[in-house]
Parts: C-alpha cells; structure tokens; sequence
C-alpha cells in the first residue's frame, strides 16, 4: 500500500536519445493516492501498457523517477518494488492446481503455510473457484484462468498496488459485468490501489473513482467520470468518452457569442482572452443538443439519420458541410428534411488549440 | 456433414498403393519369407518354420546370446546418449541469446554438426582419437592419459558416446530453443511480479512449455540411436571384440558376413517390432501430453 509519485517520467522504446515526438510516453508528472480506484483509458498505442510497465519495473524508464511513498525505487526490481500484475491473456502455470497457482506469489516471498492456505481459500472464495482449487489449472476454460490470474494478483495483501492490463479482454461480456463489480467490491474492501488499464469507456467509467484519459503518450485529464462527461479538457475526451462522442465545431468565438454557419450562438461565460492564432472550436454533448422544429433564430440542421438507441435517440444531422449528433425529445416526431438546434449554454465548452479555455464569469 | 460415397475414389489410392507395395511391402514379405528358412549355396531353401525366432529369443543358443548382448548393449547405449544429449540440449538452448545477430551466428554453429553426413562423422573421429595422428589421441596420451580406443573397451565407447553427443546435442537444442521461443513475455513478466525464483520459472513456465519438443526430441533421439549403425562401424567396427557391436552392426554380420539370411531375417522382423512397439507407445504418450481438454462444467 503506497502513494505513487510520478516525477517527469517518460520513455522511449528507442532509447533516451530518440526524438522527443517519437516517445511512448511523454514526461509526466502525476500522483496516484494510496487506496485509489485508478482507471487508465485510451486508444491502443497511446502509451497506457508502457505507463503501467514503468510502475510495475517490467520497463525501466529513459527519463524521470517513480517514488513509492517518497522513497525512489526506479531502478528497484519488480519484486522489490512489491507490486501485482495481472495481464491482458491469461497467464497460469502448467502443472500446477488451481490452488498452487493462487499460492505461487506466497510461497515465493516465504509466507508461512497456514497464512498462505488462509489467504488461497479466501480469494478462492471471492472469485467463486473455490469447487475447483485442487484442479489442475490447464484443464479450465479462459475464463476460469483469467481468474486464476486475477487471483494471483489479489492474493498479497501488502502488495503497493495491483495494476490490471485490460484484464477482461478474454471473458464473456455477461462474466465481465460480475467480475469488474467484485473488482470494486474487493477495493473497498481491502484498500488496495488499483490501476486499471483499458480502452473501453464503460469498463474504466464503472470501475474507477479517477480516470486518467491517455492520447499519444500524453495523459489528457484525470478526474471523476462525471468531470470526463461534463467538462472535457482536451477535445480527445470528449470525443473518446460518451457514446456518441462529443461534437466539436470550429467556430469564431468573441466575447459571449459563438458563431457557426453564419449563426450565433449564446454562450454561458465571456471568452475575450483567447489566444491570438489559436484554432478555436466549441464542443458541445449530444445529450445537451436539443433537435425541434425548425425556428427562426436557432442553426438549422438537416437530418441524415436518427438512431434509437432505446431509452434515448439520437440525431445525426449536417448543418453545410458539419456533422452534429443531437439528441431528440421523446414528444418530438422529426419530418423529413429541415429541423432547429437548440443549444444548452451551460454545456457549450470553448476549446484553443484542443484545450479546454475557462472563460470569464 | 455427410459423406457422399464415391468407390471411384480408390483409383486415386491406387499410385500411393502400388509404391508402397514394391518399396516397402513385397521387400518386408521376402524377408519374411528369408526368416522361416534355412539358406545354403547354390540358391539351396529349406523350411524351417518358426526355429530362427525361437532361437533368436533363447539367450542360451549361440544367435540368441548375440542378439541379447547387442540389445542391451543398445539399450545402454541409448539410455546413456539421451540422459546427456537432453539435460545438455537445454542447458544450451536456455543459456542461447534471444535477439541480435548472435542468435543466427549460434543457430549456424549448432546446425553444422547435423549437416555433416554420418560417415564423414565417422570418420573425423576416427581420425580425430588415433594415438598417432589424432589431435585428441596425441593430445591424451601426450599428456599421460592413456587412451586407444581401438584396444581398450571403455574408451570405446566413451569415444563414440562423445561423437554422439557431438553429432547430435544441436537437434535438441533447436528443438528446445523453438520451445522456448514460443513461450510469450506475458509469462516471464508474471513470474518476475509473482516473485518466482530463476529455478522456478524453469520448472513452472520453461520446462512444462517444452515438453511437447521434449517428447519429440527424446523420440528423434532413441530411435535414431536404436538403429544407429554408420558412425561406430566407421570409428571402431563394432570392436575392440564385441564391446561396441549394436543390433544393426550384429545384424549386418550375420547377413552379409555369415551369409545366414534365415538368422538375420529372423532378427530384423523382431528388431522392426521393438521400434514399432516404441514408436506407438511414444505416439499415444505424445497425443494424450499435448491435449488441453477444457471442461466446462468446471466455470461458475
């Protein structure tokens, strides 16, 4: 159990003197507290595995330093840094029982027996493969060896943190459900800290208290899902989280007004300190987009499609050559052709450059 | 799926058929043949039913004693090849580089050996242990070890256990380092997080994800040195006496030194059984080792 400091870390696959662009993971600075639900999210390649490989030593790093409670343990051994791992494709040991392999990390770390069987029986218990410990480990399906390895990570208790690689990529969606709740369930109740790696939204938004947003070897934002969701600070997140993602539309913005098309639109804060030659777009949800009937005074889109997706539905509209998604009043039954957009200027977010700009009151 | 029923399809057997019969079948059934009869010259044939195979299996005839003393001896042989050539074999293969150029520099020096056809191995260590021209056999009884393995038996065998070792100890290297290869990062990174020792990741991760090219590499290795006949009749000619005489040199002597095509017919069958009999057992070991069977009931 432990605080983890990252200070100016970065990494290089082609060594410290590769071009700065070309890093895995560029510096960052960032802390991780002791008892955390961390989800780690992004799209393949944007440097979250490598991120997670640097905090459990399997990489070491070009640059910077890892500090576990203050203490500089960058050059430390993985089993010195005494971390859990548990990765993408189930890893068990061949000959061994379901048990051995639960009590592998123990008995390596010269746990006395009676606390390693203790241990063994409970997570046995909470992964439900009590019926099947003095199996052999082979003869189980995938899933069963995902948790097996699941297990294997949880099996320490004194572990500094349990990182998951995207540990569910391999079990069913219906098991998925039921294990990442007894992943939350099993944080609470053994204060862990947890860092989870994954690039499916909901998977890191239902796990996590914080999640950090990673796009090319950079972290975007972190914060709660209900920040990711209302106030994106880089136009990835929005984009990259929420279904369908946020709409982002270049834009002249002067003061309180944005204009698209030819069209202004209100916004809630004063934004007249934006900087000079900066690429400036606002970005707006789905949900916080109203479709009506077309008005005078409110853009006029087209509609391309409308997609039901139950409880909700959703507008792709065009307004010129810009696609919007909007979402569609349950009272509304759209006609063909032209329809208004009704903006929510609260949720209508400025960004320069693809960040966030906090405006004036 | 069903099966559409088709006799025509068996004139496409037929080729594989027809070799098959002239190469392998008609040959074995002459020696089957061969093996109920006595031969004497002038083409002379007499029926002698199943004696052969009975004296072949009574140690106390003159044929039985010699097919048992070279089956053992060949036996021997074997356990002692295999108990060097694969704990060696691994020993290499883990110790091997796993990327660079060095990893093709090393599989090159390792496939030399298997490239050079058996009596040209023969003969280099035939040449190679003389006392009088040999560089090891100089060296040796140079240096006050006595060595000479054309009148001494230990030396004899330790001669062409060596040449064995020399010859052969790259296959299952390769054979293990293919093994090794296919083991993914995933599992070394685990067993680094898990704590394990170096030991134990050989005997939890390495050893257990080589047994299918183990199984492969001690088959290629038995076999192969259960009929091995090429290198030690170069090297010793199955002397100094008898000491390093192995089934086929044994069986070659009785057919073409003694001419007793009866005798040797009769061995050869029994000699084709032991390695059929080998070969099943090891094929069912092999099939029934290398099948995961995932069971499903056992998942909640």
């Amino acid at each position: 159990m432990a605080r983890i400091d990252l200070v100016d870390l970065a990494h290089s696959y082609g060594g410290n003197d590769a071009a700065p662009e070309s890093f895995a993971l560029k510096p960052i600075s960032m802390t991780w507290r002791q008892g955390g639900a961390y989800a780690l999210l992004g799209p393949s390649g944007c440097g979250k595995t490598t991120l997670l490989n640097l905090i459990s030593g399997i990489v070491t790093p070009s640059r910077g330093k890892i500090l576990f409670d203050g203490v500089d343990i960058t050059l430390r051994s993985t089993r010195e840094r005494n971390i859990a791992q548990v990765f993408q494709f189930p890893v068990i040991y061949d000959t061994m029982t379901v048990g051995q392999n639960l009590a592998f990390p123990l008995k390596n770390r010269g746990v006395p027996k009676a606390e390693v069987d203790k241990r063994v029986a409970e997570i046995a218990r909470l992964l439900d493969l009590t019926a099947d410990v003095n199996r052999k480990a082979t003869r189980l399906t995938a899933d069963a060896k995902q948790k097996i390895s699941l297990g294997r990570g949880l099996v320490r208790s004194d572990v500094a943190a349990v990182l998951f690689d995207e540990p569910l990529t391999v079990i069913d969606p219906e098991l998925k459900w039921q294990l990442r709740s007894k992943l939350k369930a099993l944080h609470r109740e053994l204060d862990l800290t947890m860092i989870y790696v994954t690039h499916d939204q909901t998977e890191a938004l239902t796990f996590a208290d914080t999640v950090v947003v990673m796009h090319d070897g950079r972290v975007v934002q972190s914060g709660t899902p209900a920040e990711l969701f209302e106030k994106p600070a880089h136009t990835f997140v929005g984009y990259f989280i929420g279904s369908p993602g946020m709409n982002i539309i270049a834009a002249e913005v002067k003061g309180r007004e944005a204009r698209i098309d030819g069209h202004t639109i209100t916004l809630n804060r004063g934004y007249d300190a934006l900087p000079a030659g900066a690429k400036v777009e606002i970005g707006v949800r789905p949900e916080f987009v109203e479709v009506t009937a077309p008005t005078p005074g409110l853009l006029t889109a087209k509609i391309d499609r409308i997609d039901d997706l139950g409880r909700i539905r959703f507008a792709r509209v065009r307004v010129g050559d810009v696609k919007f998604a909007a979402r569609v009043p349950a009272a509304f039954a759209p006609s063909e052709g032209c329809v208004g957009l009704k903006f929510d200027p609260a949720n209508v977010h400025v960004y320069a450059d693809s960040r966030l700009v906090e405006g004036a009151a | 799926m069903d099966k559409t029923v088709n006799q025509k399809a068996w004139f496409l057997v037929l080729p594989v058929f027809a070799v098959v019969a002239f190469s392998a079948i008609l040959p074995l059934m002459t020696v089957v043949n061969y093996s109920m009869q006595d031969t004497f010259g002038n083409n002379q044939f007499f029926w002698n039913g199943v004696g052969w195979f009975k004296e072949l299996l009574d140690p106390s005839t003159d044929l039985g004693s010699r097919f048992f003393a070279s089956l053992w001896r060949n036996l021997f042989f074997s356990a002692v090849i295999l108990a060097i050539e694969v704990p060696l074999g691994i020993v290499i293969a883990l110790s091997m580089p796993t990327k660079g150029w060095t990893v093709a520099a090393c599989l090159v020096i390792l496939a030399l050996p298997l490239l050079i056809p058996w009596n040209v191995v023969g003969t280099i260590w035939q040449i190679f242990g003389r006392e009088d021209i040999g560089l090891l056999g100089y060296v040796l009884n140079h240096i006050g070890i006595p060595y000479n393995y054309v009148a001494n038996d230990i030396d004899a065998w330790i001669t062409i256990i060596v040449m064995d070792v020399w010859h052969w100890t790259s296959l299952v290297a390769l054979l293990c380092y293919a093994g090794l290869k296919s083991i993914p990062d995933a599992y070394y990174q685990a067993a680094q997080i898990d704590g394990a020792s170096r030991w134990s990741v050989f005997t939890a991760i390495q050893l257990p994800k080589m047994n299918r090219v183990l199984l492969i590499a001690v088959l290629l290795r038995f076999m192969d040195s259960f009929m091995i006949y090429t290198e030690p009749f170069v090297v010793t000619g199955g002397g100094p006496g008898n000491s390093t005489t192995f089934i086929s040199i044994e069986l070659v002597k009785i057919a073409l030194g003694q001419f007793d095509l009866g005798k040797a017919a009769a061995l050869s069958l029994v000699y084709n059984l032991i390695i059929l009999i080998v070969c099943w057992v090891f094929y069912t070991v092999m099939t029934n080792a290398g099948i995961e069977r995932p069971q499903k009931e056992g998942v909640a």
